[in-house]
Parts: C-alpha cells; sequence; structure tokens
C-alpha cells in the first residue's frame, strides 16, 4: 500500500523514468483522463503514462497565467507539470475528447512544446459500426503509424492481440477490485483502492495487475477491518479531474461506504474483454462502441441519461448517490441536473458539492456527507 | 443618447427575423414541422430543402440578452439546479423555455420535432440539446458530430465520417419528421442561392481593409452574419439582403465614410482593431459605445467566422452538395485548432492593417476562451502589436463590469498613442 500511495502522489513521476532508464530507447506517452486506446502505446513497447494533474502536491506558479479564473483546475496543474521540467520524460501527449478545456489544451501543448508529439484523440459519438466505427478505425490507424514511428516498432496485429490481452487481465483484476471492494467495502476502503488505481497511471499494466492482485489477497488478513454502520453511496461527477486523497478519507470518515465511483475511469473505460482474436483494430473499435463506461463527456444516443448511474445504485446496493464535481466542469456540471431528475424518479437519495484537485478544507464536505450518511441511516425505508 | 439609427439593410433584417418568429409561433397550427438546431455546423439549406423551419437556441439566447430578459432567465435555471459554472446560454434557454418560452417577438415558440444536434466546435453543444430531451420528453434527436481540426486541415476521412451521417442519420429523420423524400436537386438550388450570399458577405467583410474601414466588422459585423448564420441561409431573401447590404457598403466607401453606429455615423477613425472571442450581449450597445466614442473601429473579428469561415474561400459547392456541408462544418471557427486560430488571426491584424487587438473572454464559453491567454501573448510576440484582454460574458448580465472595462479600454487605446508617439 505504501508503494502505491508513494507512485499516486509522485509528482515527478520517478517511476517512470526509472521504467524508461531500465531499457535503450524507451519511450513513454502521456495521456489526459477518459479513454486513450493504450493498448497500443504498450503494443509498440512504450509505457502509457496518465496525467491526472498536480493533485494538491504542487504549487502552481506558471500555470494560472494561461487561463481564466473560471477554467477548472486540472488544465492548470498539468501545464505546470510541463513548465516546471516535471514531464520532460514523455515522448508524447495525448489529449482524449473530453471536453472544450481539454480539446483546446491539446492546441496549447502543441504551441508551448512544438517539437514533441501531441495528438488529440477524437472519439466518435455516433456508435454505428459502419459510420462511427468506420471513423474510429481510421483515426487508430494514425495512431498506431504514429506510435511506431515514434518508438521504431512496428506494431504487428501479434504483438496488438497481446497487448490487448495484457489490458484485458488488468481491467480484470480491476473489476475483482471494484466487485469486492461493493461487497465489502470494510476489508477494501475506497481510501486504499484510490491509491491503488492511480499507481496504474504509472506502472506498466503488467505491474500494476501484480499489485492489484497482491493487495486483493492480502487485505482480507486484515484481521482488524470490521464492517461499520455505514451508508453504501456511489460517488459521481470525477470522471476528469481527481480529488484529493483527503477528500476520500473525509467521505469515508463522515460515514459512508463509497461501493462505486468514476474516478479513473479510463482504467476502465471498456467495461468487457477485447476479443483477442480476428483484426486487433477491428476488436478495439468494436469494444469502444459497444462496451465503453458511460460519462458525461459521451453522447447517450437512447437518450435515457441516468440509467447507468441508477444501475450502478442498485448493482452495488447503493443507498444514496453523492455528486461530486470539479469546479467549472462543464460535462460533469450539465450532466449532473438529468442525472439528479433520473434519481428523483427512482426515489435514489443523493447530495451534491463541487472539489478542486487542491481543496484543502474538508470540513463542511464531511458535515455534509455526514449528514447525508445519518439520513439514509435514519431515515431510508430498509 | 440620441435616438437609435438603423441602416435600410438591419430594418430589411429586422423584418426577415420577425417574419421567421411569426411563421415559428403559427408554425404547428399550420402543420409545419420545427427543428432546433444549432448556428456553427448548422445545415440549414438540408433542413429547410424538406420544408422545415429552424429554431437557433443560440439565437434566441442572445436576443434575450440583447432584450435584458436573460438575467431572469439564467436565475429560473439555476434556481432547477444547473451550476452556477455552466454557459449561460444554456442556462438562459433553459430559463426561457421553464418561464413559457416565449421568443423575441413576445409570442411562444413551438415545441421542437426534432433536434438536430449538430456537434460542432463545442462540446457544451452536446450537453445541451441532451437538456432538452428531457426537458421535451419524447422529441427525436439527430446527432452530428463533427470531428476537431486539432491539425487545422480537414482529413478525408473526416469529411467521409460527416456525409455517413447525413445519409445515415440526419436525412433520415428529418425525412421522418417531414413526411417528404429527400429531394437533392432541391438542396443544389439552395446551396447555390447560399454561395451567392456568401460572395457578398466576404466582399462586405473585406471592405473593413480600406482607410478608414466602412463597416464595424464586430459590433457591425454580428449584424450583417445574422441571415447567413442563422435561418436563412439558402433562401432567396439572404441574398437579397446581401445584395442591400453591399450596396449600402459600396455608397459608404465611395463616400470615404466610416462605419454606422446606434447613435448616426461614426467619427473618425482613430483606431483600427482585430478581435477574438464572443461579444457581450447584455449590454451590447455600451460595450459598442466604449469604442465608437474614442474612435475605435474592429476591422476583422473571429466571432463573425463561428458560422464559417468564408473569408478564406470556403463557398458552398451545389456539386458535392453534402461533402460541401461536411466541409462547411468541418470548417466553423471553433472548430479549429487553437495554432490555426492564432495564424489566422495573425493575419488579420497584418491584412487589415491593425493598430492593436482585443481579446474579449467571455466566461460561458470555453470552446472559445481555454488557451485565449496564451493567444494574447503568442500573437503580440509574432505581430509586435499590442493587445487588450477582456472578461465579461455572453448573456449573464452580473459579469459585465462596466467602469471596469471602460477603464481598460481607455488605458489601452492611451497605450496605442504613446506607442505611436514613440515610433513617430
Amino acid at each position: 500500500m505504501q508503494r502505491a500511495q508513494n507512485l499516486s502522489e509522485d509528482i515527478d513521476f520517478a517511476a517512470v523514468t526509472e521504467w524508461k532508464a531500465r531499457g535503450v530507447g524507451r519511450k513513454a506517452i502521456g495521456h489526459m483522463p477518459t479513454y486513450v486506446p493504450r493498448e497500443l502505446i504498450h503494443a509498440a513497447g512504450m509505457l502509457a503514462v496518465g496525467i491526472t494533474g498536480g493533485g494538491d502536491k504542487l504549487e502552481i506558479i506558471r500555470g494560472d497565467a494561461y487561463f481564466q479564473s473560471y477554467i477548472c483546475r486540472i488544465p492548470r496543474s498539468t501545464i505546470e507539470l510541463a513548465l516546471s521540467h516535471r514531464l520532460d520524460m514523455l515522448d508524447g501527449m495525448l489529449f482524449p475528447s473530453i471536453c472544450d478545456v481539454i480539446r483546446n489544451l491539446s492546441g496549447m501543448w502543441s504551441m508551448i512544446f512544438p517539437d514533441r508529439y501531441v495528438h488529440y484523440v477524437d472519439v466518435p459519438q455516433n456508435f454505428d459500426t459502419e459510420v462511427g466505427g468506420r471513423f474510429w478505425r481510421r483515426e487508430l490507424e494514425t495512431l498506431r503509424h504514429d506510435f511506431a514511428q515514434l518508438s521504431g516498432v512496428a506494431i504487428d496485429d501479434e504483438a496488438l492481440r497481446a497487448s490487448i490481452a495484457v489490458y484485458n487481465e488488468n481491467r480484470h483484476v480491476i473489476r475483482d477490485l471494484y466487485r469486492a471492494r461493493s461487497e465489502r467495502p470494510w476489508i477494501f476502503p475506497m481510501s486504499e483502492v484510490y491509491y491503488l488505481l492511480r499507481a496504474g497511471n504509472v506502472l506498466p499494466p503488467e505491474e500494476h495487475t501484480s499489485l492489484l492482485r497482491e493487495y486483493l489477497a492480502l487485505a482480507p488478513l486484515e484481521t482488524s477491518r470490521r464492517d461499520q454502520d455505514r451508508s453504501r453511496v456511489v460517488l459521481a461527477g470525477m470522471f476528469c479531474e481527481q480529488p484529493p486523497h483527503g477528500l476520500v478519507m473525509t467521505l469515508e470518515r463522515a460515514g459512508c461506504y463509497v461501493v462505486n465511483d468514476d474516478f479513473l475511469l479510463g482504467l476502465r473505460w471498456l467495461q468487457d474483454d477485447v476479443a483477442t482474436t480476428g483484426d486487433p483494430l477491428d476488436a478495439l473499435v468494436d469494444a469502444y462502441l459497444n462496451h465503453s463506461a458511460m460519462s458525461a463527456s459521451r453522447y447517450a444516443p437512447d437518450g435515457d441519461r441516468g440509467r447507468w448511474l441508477i444501475d450502478s445504485v442498485e448493482r452495488n446496493r447503493a443507498e444514496g448517490v453523492i455528486f461530486a464535481a470539479a469546479s467549472f466542469c462543464d460535462p460533469a456540471l450539465l450532466d449532473q441536473p438529468m442525472l439528479v431528475a433520473a434519481l428523483d424518479r427512482s426515489g435514489i437519495p443523493h447530495t451534491e458539492f463541487k472539489f478542486a484537485e487542491d481543496t484543502g478544507q474538508f470540513a463542511v464536505i464531511r458535515e455534509q456527507a455526514g449528514t447525508f450518511s445519518d439520513s439514509i441511516r435514519l431515515w431510508s425505508e430498509a | 443618447m440620441s435616438a437609435i439609427r438603423k441602416e435600410d439593410s438591419m430594418l430589411l433584417q429586422k423584418q426577415m427575423i420577425s417574419d421567421h418568429y411569426d411563421r415559428l409561433a403559427s408554425a404547428h397550427d399550420e402543420g409545419q414541422k420545427v427543428v432546433y438546431t444549432f448556428v456553427p455546423g448548422n445545415l440549414n439549406e438540408l433542413v429547410r430543402s424538406f420544408g422545415l423551419l429552424p429554431v437557433l437556441p443560440e439565437i434566441n439566447a442572445l436576443q434575450s440578452g440583447l432584450r435584458k430578459k436573460s438575467g431572469e432567465y439564467i436565475a429560473e435555471a439555476e434556481k432547477h439546479g444547473h451550476s452556477e459554472d455552466v454557459c449561460t446560454y444554456v442556462k438562459c434557454d433553459i430559463g426561457m423555455l421553464k418561464k413559457g418560452n416565449i421568443g423575441p417577438t413576445g409570442r411562444q415558440l413551438p415545441k421542437p420535432d426534432l433536434l438536430l444536434l449538430s456537434y460542432t466546435g463545442c462540446f457544451t453543444f452536446l450537453k445541451w440539446f441532451e437538456l432538452l430531451r428531457e426537458e421535451y420528453g419524447d422529441v427525436p434527436v439527430a446527432m452530428l458530430h463533427v470531428p476537431y481540426q486539432a491539425n487545422g486541415r480537414i482529413e478525408p476521412h473526416q469529411r467521409d465520417y460527416v456525409v455517413q451521417q447525413m445519409r445515415t442519420e440526419i436525412i433520415p429523420k428529418l425525412e421522418q419528421v417531414s413526411g417528404r423524400k429527400f429531394d437533392e436537386d432541391r438542396l443544389r438550388d439552395m446551396l447555390r442561392l447560399s454561395a451567392a450570399a456568401e460572395d457578398d458577405l466576404v466582399w462586405t467583410l473585406e471592405s473593413a481593409k480600406k482607410t478608414p474601414s466602412p463597416i464595424d466588422a464586430y459590433f457591425g459585423g454580428v449584424h450583417y452574419i445574422g441571415p447567413i448564420f442563422s435561418a436563412f441561409r439558402g433562401m432567396q431573401s439572404a441574398v437579397d439582403y446581401y445584395t442591400a447590404l453591399r450596396a449600402e457598403v459600396q455608397e459608404r466607401l465611395d463616400n470615404g465614410q466610416g462605419p454606422v453606429t446606434p447613435e448616426g455615423p461614426m467619427g473618425k477613425e482613430k483606431y483600427r482593431l482585430v478581435v477574438e472571442g464572443p461579444p457581450n450581449w447584455t449590454s451590447f450597445r455600451e460595450f459598442w459605445k466604449m469604442f465608437y466614442d474614442e474612435g475605435a473601429v474592429f476591422v476583422s473579428s473571429t466571432y463573425t467566422k463561428v458560422g464559417g469561415l468564408y473569408d478564406r474561400g470556403f463557398r458552398h459547392d451545389p456539386d458535392h452538395p453534402l461533402e460541401t456541408l461536411a466541409d462547411y462544418c468541418l470548417g466553423c471557427y471553433t472548430n479549429l485548432g487553437l495554432p490555426t486560430r492564432v495564424d489566422l488571426l495573425e493575419q488579420y491584424i497584418a491584412d487589415y492593417n491593425a493598430d492593436g487587438f482585443l481579446v474579449n473572454s467571455v466566461k460561458s464559453c470555453n470552446s472559445f476562451s481555454v488557451g485565449q491567454l496564451m493567444m494574447l501573448r503568442q500573437l503580440e510576440t509574432r505581430t509586435g502589436v499590442p493587445g487588450l484582454f477582456i472578461e465579461n460574458d455572453l448573456v449573464d448580465p452580473r459579469y459585465f463590469s462596466a467602469a471596469n472595462i471602460k477603464n481598460r479600454i481607455e488605458s489601452y487605446l492611451q497605450m496605442l498613442d504613446q506607442k505611436r508617439g514613440v515610433a513617430a
């Protein structure tokens, strides 16, 4: 656990530098939150590095000069990381289509670092195989070509299928962890799971998988962990800017078992195994079109915007939902009224607050979450 | 302030808009179907070729801003749980809907028969129409995802993707809602009219290269783009409007006159400015006055390119109807990567012989605003021309601090004077 904590809090990304030093010519590709096809990076022999801002460990000195006060925190801390040379070990940077902020950040990046590889990952919002699928396959072909050029390693189908298998395994163990936490959240507290997930930002997937397996085996041996009278809640709105660890701890201390969440959603964006037979790009296309997680940045063609959240509540036997969106996060905050309405229609209790990745005062959040948790325990029909 | 002066073309446009809203108000009574859609990447010719009437919620929001109604609409949306942090166009629209959906002419707007979600250059559009879908219940949505031109060029597979969506998603839904079959010849005829109007719009915008400029390409420019960016592109009425506008501007050019402001012809042109970003609508006239009182005229603007970058050569091409619509969508200003936007502004500053440039940064629009501080620095470095950075909002009156903005403008223009003095 200490290792996971160190990895997730290290804003100098020493693990990435060390990984690169272990082999000649090794390269690392950074990516902002939500989905990028990490399998292609892996198949080129490179390391995919999740960049989720500077959290509460980084003082912003130059980053604020790039953004107006009404822009969320993650782009300014990411720029700060870069300008303070903490991201110099990255050989390229990917910007998934989360929102206009991250989209425009891709352009800023290419102006600040004209000699570095920068790519905006434009995922389809049309989910027809012959339309959005064809477009996405073409985008994947571009990435495959670019990564091969960057790494000097041609990405053949066999290598890509092997990388898909590696990530399938990683997603599998993350699903196991989430299932275990949902069943016994006192054994696998969110405050620990969060560190373990964040370690996946900087570790090769094989190592991350081993770390998670080890934790799944060891955590139940902690005999002091006992079930307590807490409310089971789902946490929503944190798919991009990540909360400080103190906020997660605060929710637990306020009497909540977090039984599901959307932290670091990119690690488990694909909800099912990707096929390891046939054309591997087609397999990735199919997985994206048909097995993606729902998030505010993805269009819901069926119109049932809140269905995934209600499913999550039901599947995890949650008693309520806590909406915790980053301040000025357009996708999460525009989504919220629709999700709230869906919960209201289903009679599911909820509460809402906003955070920033460097939020340092938790008293108000503790009070609010505590009151919410108490109200569920005292007044719920169950 | 004296009585407001309006040019003939403005009166003509006013009548066009008024007639359109009247048609909308009675549309359902007369069996006419209505499509809600957005300005950037709008498929007006296609929608109109099915005999459908477009409603543009952004236009409703800005009209509400101009009519000083947006504050109460935004408050209404916030009362219903919409965050203070998000786009005020969205909240203004939702608030207007909650308060009866009364349009600018005082008559109720019809419910949509189709939400045509042209997701071009603005992520918020996606959420906006998801919210409207929730409000209206069972209204169908046709989704057109327009990929981003991160590299500043249209890739063939991006064009194919947009065209495929038109064939498989947009046209079938328009056929379903209208009860009519797609008529490609009719679409071609409309695209021909679009191109004619686009020629005259470009001529008008480029007239500002002359000194003195006969137009204000920002505060006046938002009127000039009105018909072509909204419900009239592809219509004979738009061609007529731009013919009239061109004649009007030609007359001012011939007479060596500057722009017409709400208080009459502008005085001597002292400063030529380029501007990036949308205007504020709640204090539109007051904001404009801060510039024309000082003799500052906007000679080029990026906001007047959100609905199409015609001055870079694009014209709707009737010979390739769906492909040209795809290129149009892909080429709208906010769908361009930041480096392309900086290049464009740099060219405007040079081509229009600008003394300075303004970045009007609006809180509501991340699509425009994110990166503007960097654009400011890049442009100053590349051109040596100093920039002014002002913050306000589109339609939230709480974010327009008149005294503060006026001070900054005056200081900036004084700085330009000093710079000229040094240069002389």
